[in-house]
């Protein structure tokens, strides 16, 4: 298997290169097999790595395989190398991109049957794959930042995937922007890395950082700079206004892109230079309280929303804001068991959005939605399940990892637990009142809507039902032991954390605590769900229309905290009057001026001199005859 | 042979400097303050004149016979340049139907 | 066959033979023949180079004995990517201009443009790089001005007078130098040898620095840039831009760093803040541009900035960077400006505000757009990836902030590339475009070329870095 590495990313690649050439020759039918086919076979051949990882973890080793293919470039001392690593970390992170890539491929193949683009999108999709493949498979940064940008513009294709809507391609243009922000930032982290540790692959970095002090001010830079890219990537304040923008993608590219691998890159890069992280304490604190706040502000602006695939963004900024925290404070293992068990769900929540935008004719506004109940059962239980999970509710996926997370929170700063618990509050209740609009009361839309709508065919429910068998099991990966468990999860990543475990002080809580902790956010998330029941089944209340009267905070949730407002006042405006400015006023007048007045002085002066050519022969002699008494003079005086 | 060399040698030499200084400059000012080109022309010859007259002083004074030589050559010259000359004149006369110098003033910026 | 002289006996015969072309039909496959023996003629070069820091294939004859000049030809691993530039882009160049009426001037000053560039960059011996650095000059301005629109005649006067004055300075420096060598010659190797007072080094690197800057141009000379670009004919563009002003770049590598590197140590700050300056001022230019031309021309601006910036920061990483994407901007902005000739050809507009939603009719080209605009934001994977890592790594070795605001070009670039691509190639499709074509044959072959460049050099950039590599650091020993 381990030959066989390098066919993961670049099968996918194939199918990318195939599909994007014949797209517009080959039949729908051979497309679809081509691009599922594609991420199955670097799916099946991921199982098997990992199952090699796997064997070499129990066998007690560390269940790494590195392998070096070529030298992409060598300048002086600088040399980077094209190569892969695979390691639990990135064998789990394989058996997510692939896995639940492919799900989504083949939910595709139903959801844009009907599109023009059908042979582009599957070349688009293959494309993001072999990126994300490439980001995690990287044996050093340089590799993992080919992924991460290629990751950012397959985003940008995919979110302008239907350009001739000018908002969509301007949606497309800023989270390439935006994220583009984030990349300098990991691009400066780079250089600093190449100075300190004169290499940028993982193993030299984190063996060489592992002997450094905590707190040293340059590992402190490299995080800081590290962590903006992973916000920009990851959605987090102050760059994650592009990820609800997003959503003018086709769904399954929210699932996928935008909900389950690209935006948890970030996270798997800060998980992957743990070590890094730890021995910058206040980096770590940034990090806890960024992913907080972004918790929060993107929970309290969800529960206004009434766009459904809104209201998913911005619960996935929020996650991604839960995972932050789990970073933050030292919950390497939570906040990546949390990347896995949210992939689960929240693909499981949009891939059901979709069924549901697919079965309404492409309506995505909740309060035209309703009473789906009946007319969806699948997507209906699905989605409820995807709910349960992502409210916390046990024995579900999200409690296990939600819990992990707040249990290193509390350990952390109980304050960080308090807001975890206030962001989990609304999480509840945004999820449910969405699923509540959705498929509870009675049917709001038209009525041709209402006679057509109609369950989704196999190839998008088989999806939902895996994915929904995921987000109930999933919390099986790594039961705490307070609940009996033996944290698998934990265990077989513990090479991967072992040295920043070594140097963190060791999470303990006692049982008790945890119990309590475990009961009040469950309690929490129930009350909020049947808070919501009350609200918008049993009131049958529905979100006031556009224009209506409402509260200052309802507004201030509605209209996102005005935060794209505030951008365009105070970055893009002052930019682009800049622009004005140093073309006209700058370049043209000033500089150009001085360049053409240094023209214009010679031509004044001829133009001044000249009139000395008067043309008048006598007036010539006069000068002549003045120049020579002129000559006479000053040789009888000086001789 | 000698007595012409003598006679002008009896009239100072500061004498004929100033005599032909003084025709120069009617020359020259003739040249100056006449429009009609006839007229320039003649002032032209007669500041020619007044340096050939100093030349052949100069050259009996000196009794070197390579100033007067040089006289006949400036005489040789200046018909040329009178035929010249006059030859434009005739051809401005016909443009122009004047011989004012200051007709021809096309040659300007 | 590896006689350099052969270099610059193809393009001049070509010129001399194109010139009495009269059918513009016969005329370009003439020409593309014609460049295209210069091609294989290169080949040779190529293939008996040797990658380490000598002057190889060097050729010389005294040219005017009493002044003791010597038409002295060579090549090393700095000029050697130039040469390979200018002799592939020039084929290239020549097939975008298929779908026109050119006679056989046109390619005729071409080609003896070409044969200008080959001796720029092959002259060892200062005289006949001034000579060569003037004869390039010529054909461009008369490229301009007969074939270029708008304002064209005023412009290209602004542009010729302004270099040439630029030119004068490096003169008097070249004069002065010949003066003070031993054997009183203009030979490169012994103009090296100088090593004169840190004093006079500081004139001599004034001197040639705003030669090299205006030609550049680096900000603030680069006003003339903008306005020459944006009404010169396509392959005029394409030629200053694409080659033309790699001549300044090359002139910092061959001549300013060598002959006066305390001038540099001295001075070499202020060089790196303009360049610095000039990444952002013309990249914050650029957004708000309509005219399609002369926002590329801005960002041109930036990127060039860019690359001297790198050989300014005097580190291997940045000067490598600076080789390498001297190469990628010709290959990239070549393709940039092609497409926004065809454009302009089907639509008669090259206002981004009059354009839109062309790839629903062309898609073929709006693939081959995304991939060169990404090349010229630096995607990883792309030529210009590579190029812009070594060059902000070699300025961040120099100074941190330097980087950081050389960096921010990353994302500017992004924002115009990204808003040049959104205003022609998506949102809704003008109805007086419905029945734009889509590209077709000589045009898919040359942006076909242009992308396999712009990936090939992106996946393995060591084929280009090993040729300059000893070249560059026996220069940075020697700066040092």
């Amino acid at each position: 298997m381990i030959e066989l590495i390098w066919l993961i990313p670049l099968i996918p690649l194939l199918g990318f290169v195939v599909n994007g050439l014949g797209r517009n020759y080959l039949p729908k039918k051979l497309i679809a097999i081509i691009g599922c086919g594609a991420v199955l076979t670097s799916f099946i051949i991921s199982i098997a790595l990992f199952s090699e990882v796997y064997q070499d973890r129990l066998a007690g080793g560390d269940g790494q395989i590195f392998k070096n293919y070529f030298d992409w470039f060598t300048v002086g001392n600088l040399n980077v190398s094209f190569s892969f690593l695979i390691d639990p970390l990135s064998s789990i992170m394989l058996l997510i991109v692939t896995g639940i890539g492919f799900l989504i491929h083949l939910y595709s193949v139903s959801y844009m049957s009907h599109d023009d683009g059908f042979g582009k999108f599957f070349a688009y999709l293959n494309l993001f794959i072999f990126f994300m493949l490439l980001l995690v498979l990287g044996s050093n940064y340089l590799i993992m930042f080919i992924g991460w940008e290629g990751v950012g513009l397959c985003s940008y294709l995919l979110i302008g995937f239907w350009y001739k809507n000018g908002s969509f391609a301007s949606a497309a243009k800023k989270a390439f922007v935006m994220n583009r922000i984030g990349d300098l930032g990991f691009l400066l982290a780079v250089f600093f890395i190449l100075d300190t540790f004169g290499s940028l692959e993982f193993s030299t970095v984190f063996s060489q950082a592992t002997g450094m002090t905590s707190g040293d001010s340059t590992l402190l830079l490299i995080t800081i700079l590290l962590f903006i890219g992973a916000s920009g990537k990851s959605a987090q304040i102050p760059l994650f206004t592009w990820l609800p923008d997003a959503m003018a993608g086709p769904t399954p590219v929210s699932a996928l892109i935008h909900a389950a691998t690209m935006v948890t890159a970030g996270i798997y890069m800060i998980a992957r230079s743990n070590i890094l992280f730890t021995l910058s304490p206040i980096t770590m604190q940034l990090i806890a309280v960024i992913g907080i706040a972004t918790a929060l502000v993107a929970a309290f602006i969800a529960i206004t929303q009434n766009d459904i695939k809104k209201v998913l963004a911005y619960s996935t900024v929020s996650q991604l804001g839960y995972m932050f925290l789990g970073l933050g404070v030292g919950a390497f293992t939570g906040a990546f068991f949390h990347v896995i068990t949210h992939a689960f769900f929240k693909a499981l929540l949009f891939l059901g959005a979709g069924s549901v935008i697919h079965a309404m004719s492409n309506e995505q506004d909740m309060r035209n939605m309703g009473g789906l109940k009946k007319a969806l059962p699948i997507t209906y239980v699905t989605m409820l399940i995807g709910t349960i999970a992502i409210a916390g509710i046990p024995p579900l996926s999200g409690f296990f990892s939600k819990d992990e997370i707040l249990a290193h929170a509390f350990f952390a700063n109980p304050v960080l637990w308090g807001l975890g618990l206030l962001a989990a509050f609304f999480t509840a209740f945004y999820m449910f009142r969405l699923l509540y609009l959705t498929f509870f009361g009675k049917f709001r839309g038209t009525e041709a809507q209402q006679s057509h709508l109609h369950e989704s065919p196999w190839q998008m429910t088989v999806p939902l039902i895996i994915l929904a068998i995921l987000a109930i099991g999933g919390g099986l990966l790594n039961v705490p032991e307070a609940l009996h468990g033996n944290h698998w999860l934990a265990s077989f990543l513990q090479p991967v954390f072992a040295d920043s475990q070594a140097i963190a002080t060791p999470f303990h809580l006692s049982h008790e605590t945890e119990y309590i902790l475990m009961a009040v956010s469950a309690l929490a998330a129930i009350a909020m769900a049947i808070f919501a029941y009350r609200k918008y089944v049993s009131n049958n209340e529905i979100p006031k229309a556009d224009g209506e009267e409402t509260g200052a905070l309802y507004n201030l949730s509605y209209k996102k905290l005005y935060i794209d407002e505030l951008y365009d006042k105070v970055i893009v405006q002052p930019l682009n009057a800049a622009s004005r400015f140093l073309y006209k006023v700058v370049d043209k007048s000033l500089i150009d001026g001085l360049v053409n007045g240094i023209g214009s002085f010679f031509v004044f002066s001829g133009k001044g001199i000249r009139q000395l050519q008067s043309g008048y022969v006598t007036f010539y002699i006069f000068m002549m005859v003045l120049g020579v008494i002129a000559i006479m003079l000053y040789g009888l005086l000086y001789s | 042979m000698g007595t012409i060399v003598e006679q002008i040698q009896g009239i100072p030499l500061n004498h004929y400097l100033i005599f032909c200084s003084v025709i120069f400059a009617i020359g020259v000012i003739g040249v100056l303050i006449r429009r009609n080109v006839i007229i320039i022309m003649m002032s032209i010859e007669l500041m020619l004149n007044s340096v050939n007259l100093l030349l052949a002083a100069f050259s009996a004074y000196h009794g070197d016979a390579s100033g007067q030589v040089f006289v006949f050559f400036i005489m040789a010259l200046a018909a040329a340049e009178v035929a010249v000359g006059l030859a434009i004149v005739i051809m401005v006369y016909r443009n122009t139907k004047s011989i004012d110098i200051d007709s021809l003033n096309k040659l300007r910026w | 066959m590896d006689n350099l002289f052969i270099l610059l006996l193809i393009p001049v015969l070509s010129a001399c033979i194109l010139a009495f072309v009269k059918n513009s039909q016969t005329a370009k496959w003439i020409a593309l023949v014609l460049s295209l023996i210069q091609v294989v003629a290169t080949v040779p070069f190529l293939c008996n180079f040797v990658p380490d820091a000598s002057m190889q294939f060097e050729s010389t004859f005294t040219w005017i004995a009493s002044l003791n000049i010597h038409f002295h030809l060579g090549l090393d691993g700095i000029s050697l990517p130039l040469i390979l530039l200018t002799n592939g882009l020039v084929p290239l160049i020549v097939l975008t201009t298929f779908g026109k009426t050119f006679k056989g001037n046109f390619y005729a000053l071409v080609s003896f443009m070409q044969a200008g560039l080959v001796l720029v960059f092959t002259a060892l011996d200062a005289f006949t790089f001034y000579v060569g650095w003037e004869i390039a000059l010529i054909p461009i301005y008369f490229i301009c001005a007969l074939w270029g629109e708008g304002d064209r005649i005023c412009v290209n006067l602004k542009f010729f007078i302004y270099t040439f004055f630029g030119s004068l300075l490096m003169l008097i420096g070249i004069i002065y130098l010949y003066h003070q060598t031993p054997n009183g010659d203009f030979e490169w190797a012994s103009f090296k040898a100088l090593q004169l007072p840190g004093g006079i080094q500081r004139y001599i690197f004034w001197g040639f620095f705003i030669a090299f800057a205006i030609k550049i141009p680096i900000f603030p000379f680069h006003t003339w840039q903008p306005d020459t670009y944006t009404n010169a004919p396509a392959a005029g563009t394409m030629l200053l831009a694409g080659i033309m002003l790699k001549m300044g770049i090359y002139g910092l590598f061959r001549w300013l760093l060598p002959i006066a590197p305390i001038g540099t140590q001295i001075y070499g700050a202020v060089a790196l803040v303009l360049c610095v300056i000039g990444i952002v001022y013309a990249s914050i230019i650029a957004f708000q541009q309509n005219d399609a031309k002369r926002l590329i021309a801005y960002s041109s601006i930036a990127h060039v900035g860019l690359i001297s910036a790198g050989v300014f920061s005097i580190h291997i990483e940045g000067m490598q960077g600076a080789m390498i994407q001297m190469v990628n901007h010709g290959i990239s902005v070549i393709g940039l400006f092609f497409i926004i000739d065809i454009i302009q050809q089907r639509t008669n507009s090259r206002n981004l505000s009059e354009l839109g939603g062309l790839a629903y009719r062309m898609p073929i080209l709006a693939v081959f757009f995304l991939l060169i605009v990404m090349g010229a934001i630096g995607l990883p994977l792309t030529n210009g990836f590579i190029g812009e890592f070594l060059l902000l790594k070699g300025i961040f070795s120099t100074n941190v902030w330097y980087a950081v605001f050389g960096g921010l070009t990353l994302i500017f670039g992004a924002v115009y590339m990204l808003r040049l691509y959104q205003n022609t190639m998506l949102g809704t499709l003008h109805a007086e475009h419905i029945q734009v074509k889509d590209v077709q044959g000589y045009e898919v072959l040359v942006l076909g070329i242009v992308s396999v460049f712009i990936l090939y050099l992106g996946i393995f950039p060591n084929a280009l870095l090993k040729l300059s590599e000893a070249s560059v650091i026996q220069l940075i020993q020697q700066i040092k």
